[in-house]
């Protein structure tokens, strides 16, 4: 069961993958040019001179590398997505494949994707001085961290708090809760963003939105992807399930 | 290895109530997935930023374009 679990994973999270490249090169690459174009011009201004050696042409870095990239993000991504999977299934009410892997791909969605990009927002090149990266990449993946948490804290709070308010209040309850802890978490970061002087903020606008847009069509393709393999391999396993019996 | 765990003296004609997985069945494959998984987004969204196992900024540049997009820290 597993084996087959984890397979459909990783193929959800290929045709994820896929997607998510269609959005990246339509609507992310425009603004990864536009913040690099800013950033030369810059460089060109300040006669910082000797021009940076490319190590990797910027025709390999859309290309070749983005696939590479977004590819085996997916594949990873479809992997543990397999396992929240198998974890969740029959376990959160009787609730079948496919809105199971829909439940699962919101959770991750929130966990993995919107506490991070709240506090940490994506930056188009030319914003973050390269000395803080240290910094802020610890921050960033402790504030995924911290999303995964909250988020598999809220759905235990919830189940515990359903027999006795009910589901609405329950889930009023819970998401206050979840929205208290996130606010006290994010007040009380540090904040080492650094915008240079003279960015343009649509650029930074747009290359945020094109990012969260990678992502939402990231994870709805795998949610409803997987739900759809999977419940054959569900339904199968019922089946012999039934069968031994 | 994939045995169906689940006790046969469940009734047979009932179709809903999906079956959880057991966890004794997922726990190795969650270890060993979290592990793989973990190598592999470390090396698409952070190797040759903060941290460097390998020298050079290759990797960096290779993934450069993804790792903006995907939204972590590039440089």
């Amino acid at each position: 069961m597993m084996r087959s679990l984890l397979v459909r994973g990783m193929l959800a999270g290929l045709a994820a993958a896929a997607l998510a490249l269609v959005v990246a090169w339509l609507y992310g690459e425009p603004q990864v040019n536009r913040a690099i174009a800013f950033e030369e011009a810059q460089a060109a201004a300040a006669a910082h001179a000797g021009h940076e050696e490319e190590v990797v042409s910027r025709t390999v870095q859309k290309t070749a590398g983005l696939v590479t990239a977004l590819g085996v993000y997916g594949v990873a991504l479809g992997g543990l997505f397999a396992i929240a999977f198998a974890f969740a299934y029959g376990r959160v009410g009787a609730l079948g494949a496919r809105a199971t892997a829909a439940l699962v791909a919101l959770g991750g969605f929130v966990a993995v994707e919107v506490v991070p990009f709240l506090k940490y927002p994506p930056t188009p090149p030319a914003v973050g001085a390269p000395e803080t990266i240290g910094g802020r990449t610890a921050l960033y993946f402790g504030m995924v961290a911290l999303g995964v948490l909250s988020v598999v804290a809220a759905v235990i709070v919830f189940r515990r708090l359903l027999p006795r308010l009910g589901a609405w209040n329950a889930a009023i309850a819970t998401a206050a809760g979840f929205a208290v802890v996130l606010a006290v978490a994010f007040r009380l970061t540090p904040t080492p963003d650094a915008i240079p002087d003279g960015f343009p903020a649509t650029v930074l606008w747009d290359f945020r939105i094109a990012s969260l847009g990678v992502q939402v069509v990231l994870w709805a393709t795998l949610g409803a992807v997987f739900g759809v393999l999977s419940e054959r391999a569900v339904r199968r396993r019922s089946a012999a399930t039934a069968a031994a019996a | 290895m994939a045995q169906t765990a689940v006790p046969s003296t469940s009734a047979a004609g009932e179709r809903p109530a999906p079956v959880g997985i057991p966890l004794r069945e997922i726990l190795p494959w969650a270890v060993f997935a979290a592990v793989l998984g973990a190598v592999l987004i470390y090396f698409v969204g952070a190797e040759q930023g903060a941290t460097s196992l390998i020298g050079g900024t290759w990797v960096h540049e290779f993934t450069h374009d993804g790792r903006h997009l995907l939204g972590f820290p590039c440089h």
